[in-house]
């Protein structure tokens, strides 16, 4: 075929720069996926960082009700965050279970990893549930809109993580460490993690500067 | 039961919208009853629904912009006629009619026209350019199509279940909030968006991860086709901007469903935010529009001259400058929000200076055609319209990134004038113009080329007369969105615009009869070779239409150009006889409902998300995570081609380009 055939090479190098490094074709499977998530996980980046501006905008807008420092109770943060902490690693300890196909402490690493998960979920839920119930919830004024939408939309997203979590499990529990699933598994990796990073800047511009007095 | 769904969503009192949804709807069901009468149903379920070919996906994108650019197109004929009667009069439009006519315009142009159009073209014509087999994610790029698809309907829909939203096609708050806007129209207007926008966003990913990781083998960076560099350019804005829309309609959304304050009046809410974070998307959304508009001029110029692209390197480097400084300029769309002539001029000034890259480009193209061989080919003559029209828009641009005059200009006709001058004198002749240089790679036979250079100049004119009037009465002080006016000095030229509506309308009415004599002529009009413009790179190396695998190897790239250079090397070889190498088999993504299913749970979510009908919100979420969990179920997601099929139809395709080399060598 005409295309593959060896031909001059009077037009590789037109600037004459130098050698040019031949680049050597399409990227196996498991980088082009892994990339693609990485660039996922960037955009929901950004997404976070959306929030997080709407939360330093609107942070000194409390409308007569309470500040930051008056509600955010530093025990359950520290608890959620070694929580979350833990899971990131039990969750690493599950990738490689996975990588080394040893079912049995893949799904010890993923159902810890899990249970942590719902804990850090309860503990935020108990949060919210108490403050509703005291009268502040988002409605109150934009300074609650703004923080219950950024650590609600974290919380989101480690509920959907969850969901996500139990389906991997399920899924090498009926077709085994098959190499689309582990593709799919370093996904989630990389997803929790991710999650992990951006609680860190939660816990840090909303519950550490918030909790100053 | 049904939520805010009853009767009287229906607008049983208006007759054009009833008129025009059932026109619609009989148009719809004689299509499906024909399909089905007839039994192409099976081929339309396996060929292109459930297809997830790159090239079957960015057709019926190009398709999806197609019909919607008819629907924004009779809502512009619409304006142009109630602004050129409503002098002294109420006209013939309802004021919240009319109100409703330009949101749904502007929000369908771009959304539904610009965007999957774009998008289509870059899907249909990356990976061939790149010399690979499929996009990185193949079943993923069906379900943003199907999803962006969702977002279309919805907006149809509101037509004649309810509203659409009467906020212009941003949705600024106060007036989108509840208090100011408390029917469904900004509740169709945000969920169709926030749906199409995934689709976006899954699109732009898809793409970035296709030219960063899937290239041919000796595809370097400095090789690509220009079309390619700025694809990546546009999708990594799509990737870096569209979270930003996402997180903005959500804010909106959680406004207006559970009573938070991020854009209200009371509690401590801030409308400038949504008009920052609204534009630190809109602003990039403009340029992830005309920079694969770009590429395509540098295609089509550089082909029809018969010359490499002058200064291809300056080339990649006003691309990506453009990417970079066309995030940093957001704040020029409110200089009166009052942040100070500091910010206003820091603003103002990057604005410039992305006329700067912008000149680049246009000068690059200039000097490609200086001593070419010029044809004046359809898309050529789209590009050089382009080339000419914007200018104009370019320099009004500069005008008002000066922050005093943009203060007298601000939301005039003269603004609508310079972006309707950027966006279809941009976007759509480029859209324009790739359809015409790649329809025959779509579908195997070429256009007609008379009914085409007539559809041309008759939009190219009707282009001009409409909007240089709008200039002028902008700066006669007219501003946007006038439902009626009383001033006699604006009269004529709204007249004049519309005369130009009129011959626009002619245009599109030539480009529509275009196709319709081409399909009907496609057996004279048919391209053996693959290779109808004499092209230069490697979409023309494979054959019209290409089979499902584009390649039968990944043709090995050894410079820019690259199929330029193989076929100046066969010329060179005199047709000397290869050794057949040796075929094998590929494997191909198989097709899969998943897009489709999706996208139907997805509709029914965003119906009933707008009309508050919770139970089958919880259904539609559901579904829509069944669909994955199904889709991830799947045990054989791939397909085997065998190595004497692929040769079979691989040398089918040599023979037609050795006659096409001989015949070259003969003349």
């Amino acid at each position: 075929m005409a295309m593959t055939a060896t031909y001059g090479h009077a037009r590789t190098d037109p600037h004459h720069i130098g050698r040019v490094a031949e680049h050597a074709g399409p990227a196996p499977k498991r980088i082009v996926t892994a990339y693609g998530f990485w660039v996922f996980l960037l955009s929901d980046i950004v997404m976070f960082s959306c929030f997080f501006a709407a939360y330093a905008v609107l942070v000194s807008q409390t409308a007569d009700g309470p500040k930051g420092s008056e509600i955010f109770e530093q025990r359950n943060v520290a608890i959620e965050t070694v929580c979350l902490l833990l899971s990131s690693f039990t969750c690493g300890m599950a990738s490689i279970a996975a990588d080394v196909r040893n079912r049995f402490w893949f799904y010890l690493g993923m159902a810890v990893t899990c249970v942590l998960g719902l804990a850090f979920l309860s503990i935020e839920f108990r949060e919210f549930a108490d403050l509703v119930s005291r009268g502040y919830g988002p409605s109150r004024s934009a300074f609650l809109t703004a923080f219950f939408s950024l650590v609600g939309c974290h919380g989101l997203h480690v509920s959907a993580g969850v969901l996500w979590l139990l389906t991997m499990m399920a899924q090498v529990f009926a077709k085994g460490f098959r190499a689309d699933i582990l593709r799919r598994m370093m996904c989630f990796a990389l997803f929790w993690h991710a999650l992990d990073i951006i609680w860190v800047a939660v816990f840090s511009v909303v519950y550490l500067l918030g909790g100053a007095p | 039961m049904l939520g805010k769904l009853d009767w009287s969503a229906i607008p049983f009192g208006q007759p054009i919208p009833l008129v025009a949804g059932a026109v619609v709807l009989v148009a719809i069901l004689g299509v499906l009853i024909w399909v089905v009468v007839k039994g192409h149903l099976p081929y339309l379920w396996h060929e292109w629904i459930t297809s997830v070919d790159h090239k079957r996906i960015g057709v019926m994108y190009v398709l999806l912009a197609s019909v919607m650019l008819l629907r924004g197109g009779s809502d512009a004929i619409m304006m142009r006629i109630q602004q050129a009667i409503a002098y002294q009069s109420q006209g013939y439009l309802p004021p919240e009619h009319y109100n409703q006519i330009f949101s749904a315009h502007g929000t369908i142009m771009i959304f539904f026209v610009a965007m999957p159009f774009v998008i289509g073209l870059m899907n249909l014509v990356v990976p061939l350019q790149l010399g690979v087999r499929d996009v990185a994610f193949p079943t993923l790029n069906s379900v943003g199509f199907w999803l962006t698809a969702t977002g279309a309907l919805l907006v149809n829909v509101s037509l004649v279940v309810g509203e659409f939203a009467r906020t212009g096609w941003l949705a600024f708050p106060p007036l989108s909030e509840l208090s100011y806007s408390p029917g469904v129209g900004v509740d169709y207007y945000a969920w169709s968006l926030q749906i199409s926008g995934v689709g976006t966003l899954v699109a732009g990913i898809n793409l970035v991860t296709t030219v960063l990781k899937l290239r041919t083998r000796g595809m370097n960076y400095l090789r690509m086709p220009m079309f390619c560099w700025t694809t990546l350019a546009s999708n990594l804005l799509i990737v870096a901007a569209f979270p930003i829309l996402t997180a903005t309609l959500a804010m909106l959304l959680l406004d207006r469903y559970l009573g938070f304050h991020f854009f209200t009046n009371e509690a401590g809410g801030n409308v400038m935010m949504f008009m920052n974070l609204i534009w630190a998307w809109g602003h990039p959304e403009v340029y992830i529009l005309v920079l694969p508009a770009f590429g395509i001029y540098s295609e089509v110029v550089s082909t029809f001259s018969g010359k490499p692209l002058f200064g291809y390197r300056s080339m990649v480097l006003a691309t990506m400058a453009i990417c970079v400084i066309s995030f940093m300029v957001w704040l020029h769309h409110f200089f009166t929000m009052g942040a100070g002539p500091d910010v206003n001029a820091i603003f103002g000034i990057a604005s410039m200076i992305i006329a700067v890259p912008t000149g680049v480009k246009i000068y690059n193209w200039l000097f490609t055609m200086y001593g070419g061989r010029i044809r004046f080919a359809t898309p050529m003559l789209w590009s050089v319209g382009f080339m000419v029209t914007f200018i104009i828009g370019g320099l009004t641009g500069v005008l008002v990134a000066v922050p005093p005059a943009d203060f007298v200009l601000h939301n005039s006709m003269f603004l609508v004038a310079h972006f309707h001058n950027v966006i279809i004198g941009g976007v759509l002749f480029g859209a324009f113009a790739g359809f015409e240089y790649w329809f025959p790679k779509a579908f195997g036979f070429r256009l007609d080329e008379r009914w085409g250079k007539a559809g041309f100049w008759f939009t190219f004119t009707g282009f001009w007369i409409t909007f240089m009037p709008l200039y002028v009465v902008g700066m006669l002080g007219m501003t946007r969105r006038m439902q009626h006016y009383d001033v006699a000095a604006w009269r004529p030229w709204m007249l004049v615009a519309a005369i130009g509506m009129a011959v626009l309308t002619i245009g599109v009415v030539c480009q529509v009869m275009q196709l319709v004599v081409s399909i009907r002529n496609r057996a004279a009009l048919r391209d053996r070779t693959g290779d109808p413009w004499d092209g230069r790179s490697l979409e023309w190396a494979t054959s019209s239409p290409p089979p499902v695998f584009n390649f039968a190897f990944h043709p090995d790239v050894r410079g820019e150009d690259a199929y330029w250079a193989m076929k100046q090397h066969a010329k060179e070889q005199q047709l000397a006889h290869h050794a057949e190498p040796e075929y094998e088999d590929i494997e191909m993504p198989r097709n899969s409902p998943t897009g489709f299913v999706c996208a139907f749970f997805a509709t029914i979510t965003g119906f009933a998300l707008i009309w508050h009908i919770w139970w089958m919100v919880i259904l539609g979420v559901l579904g829509a995570f069944a669909t994955f969990v199904v889709f991830a179920w799947r045990d054989h997601d791939e397909y085997v081609i065998p190595a004497a099929e692929v040769a079979r139809i691989d040398r089918v395709n040599i023979e037609e380009r050795r006659s096409l080399v001989s015949m070259a060598g003969a003349i």
